[in-house]
């Protein structure tokens, strides 16, 4: 029988997968994984067309090719900048697919459930796993088509806003309806209520009001979210764009959908909770937004500023002998991580040693650092993760910060009424010297003073980051 | 605009004093904060600054003292003021100099009732925005320095080793006693002429620095905890007389190596403490030379003359000359003139030649002794730390046997969680088993194994390809095209659309997935 085969191919598909991802936990291995994970998806839809797939061939196919010409060309233009924009989008899409086929389950379910005895008989495909269903088996259906909607279109909504603050169209700042979160909790309320009335059979509208509300939920949750916590909110769009799949797997009786769907999901999950670690906040409080209320005045920043121009931070360049560089959100918007990359094999050129940290949440998404080093050709073995290189400061001679401001605060080890206390933070401060380099004298994304300006060892080097490097490119040696 | 103020730098009149308060480059700089600059004719000279240089910086040249004390408004100075010049003060003038408020009561209710308002450089708070005008530092800097040129100058041997053809020379040991400011230059300056150098300091976190010199820190075999020197603003503080034993002891074994010793120890407002004493003097070869910087306040070595350079009967220099920057005018007057200058900028807050003698600034409050009539000395405690914080409270060492016991706790704590949380998936498992069908309990055993999978799959995952995880799990979250698959071929027609558009939007992220994977990983290449 044609079904034994398919889901033969299913499980190996499912062990591809399975491998595609654990093989991401080195760099080579990875170039290996991916073809793990196209060969799992080409076996996977190859074997649903010969088996469980009804009809219209030729029409799927040109569909996937129609597709995969579009996402060819998109993944060959983009620019690795826009990578968290790029990740956001494709969220949506599987979000909105999500829909549109739990709302094709119910509408089949609908159809068959009207036919007579000797039509159901006929069926075949989806519609013939459908009419074997006894009633109980039905509900479940429909609670699970109820849910997959509902995750798919909160994706949908959500990746769109998403997209929208990473890509610049929507203002970054976190903004909220007036009454904020109880707007939210009003929908997921209405939701259930919603859900109630569908499995006592109120028809399709109920599926369609919930599908909205789901849409606002999304729209709104996303819309009160900062721009810097985008990391947490991207990953957690991941973690339910596979919830959404493996819910729609419930409904349509498919165990590789239910796999390949918790695959994702738990690896969004997980992508999120480290994510909320590196900035020692809960999931909850960066969901619902800002950051939380402090419990006392913060520490009097004492000192000032001192402004250091090109020449400055040349010479002291040239007579170090190792140097750290923090790159941040600000080198990405700046396009410099070129003009850093060449900066970099100068001076590894020179004899001196140069390594990258990189805080977990640096940047727009989670690892968009070393994306972004790793395209301007900067080797990946100098470029370190927090703790493999936060002891390493007191003996640097210069730490370079690019464009980023919260994840350098001392004020989080420091002051525990600032609002990023405990945070983990990479402690540039203790290296000898401390160049920053700014556009100009603003708080970051949390809205602190950064008393690591007003460090004794500290030099502003205020400018647009890849001006400010291709100025010292020029004079370096 | 109110009138630009004027600042005045007269000629020092202590005997002897080559320094001056007002350099030709402090000068211009002053000039740019708004201010007029007078000078005494001459007042410069000794420092190596002629009255013609300070006219090309744009310096007003004044005949007298008592001229330029009377039209000046701020008057810099080095040494603190001696009666006739207090005698000069009026109400609104105010006066920046080295002024010993802890020793000069009289001063202070001289300047009290002249109404006029004084800042004693040597008050200035030892926190990090006031480096930039402590001129104690600054000064030590120099005398650290000279004294070991002066030194070398009355030791009759080289400092480094040399093996010439006309025979091996050992190089000189130079033992110093305080790592202070001056100390830290004294170290810097030996270990550079290519002595063999030794330094010790009450204050055991001054080894490392001490150390990044190139000298090496003498150890006392001392058990009690020496005192931290960062809890008294950075100054050494009077020890116990055990550790003083320990610490004679110890240089009592030194003292027949040393050729040179330079003494720098000084404890704030007392006598310099006795630490070289006449037996290790003794015990020192003919020609070794000892420099007290300490002799101001009576001297750290027993023998030391005040300003005189004096031979021991076994052919031992000590020299306790207490001029040490003076001796190095131009130097000095331009450190000191730029502490000063640096003061005259936190005094002038809007660089319009007017000074806010704001009193709510620390560093401000703290070196000014006089203030409108009234004594301010000595000042409050400084709101910011000095320094360095306290130590933190290092977490008490545990034993084998505790942290055998506290791993244990720990490790049942983790058990406990774990059965609990299983027992409770166990349970709810069931439940859910008890209702639902068993067609469902299949797909849902499946759900919760792959979770479980992932879970352990996406920990091994490296940091720096989060991204492209991001990306795969993207193109693979696209399964969903297979349910899009199965209900394309229904017979309604909206079930076709919805599906076909499903597909469509799936293969676009199949492919733009996996090939903007594939091209990020091309990316990541070794060196």
């Amino acid at each position: 029988m044609e079904f034994g085969f398919t889901t033969a191919v299913y499980v190996v598909a499912a062990v591809l997968f399975i491998l595609s991802l654990g093989g991401l936990s080195g760099q080579e291995s990875a170039k290996r994984a991916v073809w793990y994970g196209i060969a799992g998806m080409a076996l996977a839809v190859a074997a649903t067309l010969i088996g469980p797939g009804s009809g219209l061939w030729l029409l799927s196919l040109l569909l996937i090719a129609g597709g995969g010409v579009i996402g060819y060309f998109v993944a060959m233009r983009v620019q690795m900048t826009e990578m968290p924009q790029l990740v956001a989008a494709m969220h949506s899409l599987v979000g909105l697919a999500a829909v549109f086929v739990g709302f094709n389950a119910y509408i089949e379910l609908g159809r068959v459930l009207a036919m007579s005895e000797e039509e159901r008989h006929a069926l075949d495909g989806f519609a013939a796993l459908l009419a074997h269903k006894t009633p109980v088996e039905q509900s479940i259906l429909k609670v699970e088509v109820f849910l997959g909607v509902f995750i798919g279109a909160v994706t949908f909504t959500g990746s769109v806003v998403a997209f929208g603050k990473l890509a610049g169209k929507v203002t970054s700042k976190a903004e909220k309806l007036p009454g904020g979160h109880m707007l939210n909790a009003s929908a997921a309320i209405l939701s259930l209520l919603l859900l109630i009335l569908f499995l006592n059979g109120a028809g399709i509208w109920t599926l369609i009001l919930m599908t909205l509300l789901a849409f606002f939920i999304g729209y709104h949750l996303i819309m009160g979210i900062g721009g810097a916590d985008m990391p947490v909110v991207v990953s957690m769009l991941n973690s339910y764009s596979g919830w959404a799949a493996a819910a729609i797997g419930f409904s349509l009786g498919n165990d590789l959908l239910i796999v390949v769907g918790a695959l994702v999901g738990s690896s969004g999950a997980i992508l999120s909770y480290i994510m909320c670690k590196a900035m020692n906040r809960s999931f909850i409080s960066v969901i619902l937004g800002g950051f939380g209320n402090t419990t006392g005045p913060a520490m009097e920043v004492e000192g000032e500023q001192v402004a250091i121009d090109a020449e400055g931070v040349a010479s002291a360049l040239n007579e170090a002998d190792s140097v750290i560089i923090i790159p941040g959100y600000g080198m990405a918007v700046a396009q410099a991580q070129n003009a850093v990359s060449e900066l970099t094999r100068k001076l590894r050129m020179a004899g001196k040693e140069v390594r990258f940290a990189i805080h977990p949440v640096a940047g727009r998404l989670p690892g968009h650092m070393n994306v972004l080093l790793a395209e301007a050709k900067v080797p990946y073995d100098i470029v370190m993760e927090m703790d493999e290189i936060n002891d390493d400061f007191p003996d640097t001679d210069v730490a370079i910060v690019i464009g980023s401001n919260d994840i350098v605060n001392p004020a989080a080890q420091d002051d525990p009424n600032s609002p990023i206390a405990g945070m983990p933070v990479l402690e540039v401060w203790k290296a000898k010297q401390v160049f920053v380099l700014k556009r100009g004298q603003g708080t970051g994304y949390s809205g602190i003073e950064n008393p690591l300006f007003f460090k004794e060892n500290t030099r502003m080097y205020y400018g647009d980051a890849r001006g400010s490097i291709d100025a010292l490119l020029s004079i370096v040696d | 605009m109110p009138e630009a103020l004027i600042v005045g730098a007269p000629k020092e009149t202590f005997a002897g004093e080559a320094r001056v308060a007002m350099t030709p480059d402090s000068a211009k700089q002053l000039q740019k904060l708004g201010y007029t600059c007078l000078i005494q004719s001459g007042a410069g000279k000794a420092a190596g600054f002629s009255d013609e240089t300070y006219e090309a910086a744009g310096v007003e040249i004044v005949k007298t003292a008592p001229s330029l004390w009377k039209k000046a408004d701020i008057i810099t100075k080095v040494r603190p003021p001696q009666d006739k010049e207090l005698g000069y003060l009026t109400s609104g003038k105010t006066l920046i100099s080295f002024f010993n408020p802890g020793g000069n009561a009289d001063g202070l209710e001289k300047a009290k009732a002249s109404g006029a308002n004084v800042i004693a450089m040597e008050m200035v708070p030892r926190i990090s925005r006031a480096q930039k005008m402590d001129a104690l530092s600054s000064m030590a800097n120099i005398s650290g320095y000279r004294a070991v040129i002066e030194a070398g100058n009355n030791f009759g041997r080289f400092f480094t080793g040399q093996i010439t053809a006309a025979g091996k020379v050992p190089p000189a040991k130079v033992l110093i006693v305080g790592a202070g400011v001056a100390g830290l230059a004294a170290i810097g300056t030996s270990t550079s002429l290519g002595a063999i150098t030794y330094a010790f300091d009450v204050r055991p976190e001054v080894a490392e620095q001490v150390e990044s010199m190139g000298a090496e820190f003498v150890y006392l075999d001392f058990k009690e905890e020496q005192q931290d020197g960062a809890a008294s603003g950075g100054y050494a503080s009077v020890s116990s007389p055990e550790f003083r034993e320990a610490q004679l002891a110890r240089f009592r074994e030194l003292a027949p190596e040393m050729d040179i010793v330079i003494t720098t120890a000084l404890i704030p407002n007392r006598e310099a403490p006795k630490l070289w004493l006449e037996d290790m003097v003794k015990s020192m070869k003919p020609g070794s030379v000892i420099i007290d910087l300490a002799a101001e306040r009576g001297g750290n070595v027993e023998g030391t003359v005040k300003d005189e350079k004096v031979v021991t009967e076994n052919g031992v220099t000590i020299i306790g000359y207490t001029d040490f920057p003076s001796r190095m005018a131009t130097q000095s007057s331009n450190l000191y003139a730029t502490n000063i200058r640096h003061m005259m900028t936190d005094l002038t807050p809007e660089k319009d030649g007017q000074v806010v003698h704001n009193m709510e600034d620390d560093v401000i409050r703290g070196a000014t002794v006089a203030f409108e009539g009234e004594i301010t000395f000595p000042p409050p405690p400084p709101k910011v730390q000095a320094i360095a914080a306290k130590p933190k409270e290092k977490p008490k060492e545990l034993t084998p046997e505790e942290r055998r016991a506290q791993e244990h706790a720990a490790f049942v704590a983790q058990t406990k969680q774990h059965v609990s949380l299983l027992a409770i998936g166990a349970v709810l498992m069931m439940l859910v088993g008890l209702i639902a069908p068993a067609s469902f309990m299949q797909h849902f055993i499946v759900f919760v194994l792959a979770v479980f999978v992932g879970f352990q799959v996406i920990w091994n995952v490296s940091h720096s390809l989060h991204t492209p995880l991001m990306a795969v799990t993207n193109a693979i979250s696209s399964i969903i095209i297979l349910g899009a698959l199965m209900q394309i071929g229904s017979g309604s027609f909206l079930v076709i659309l919805l599906a076909g558009l499903s597909v469509f939007m799936a293969g676009i992220n199949i492919f733009g997935g996996f090939l903007v994977t594939r091209r990020m990983l091309a990316m990541f290449q070794k060196s």
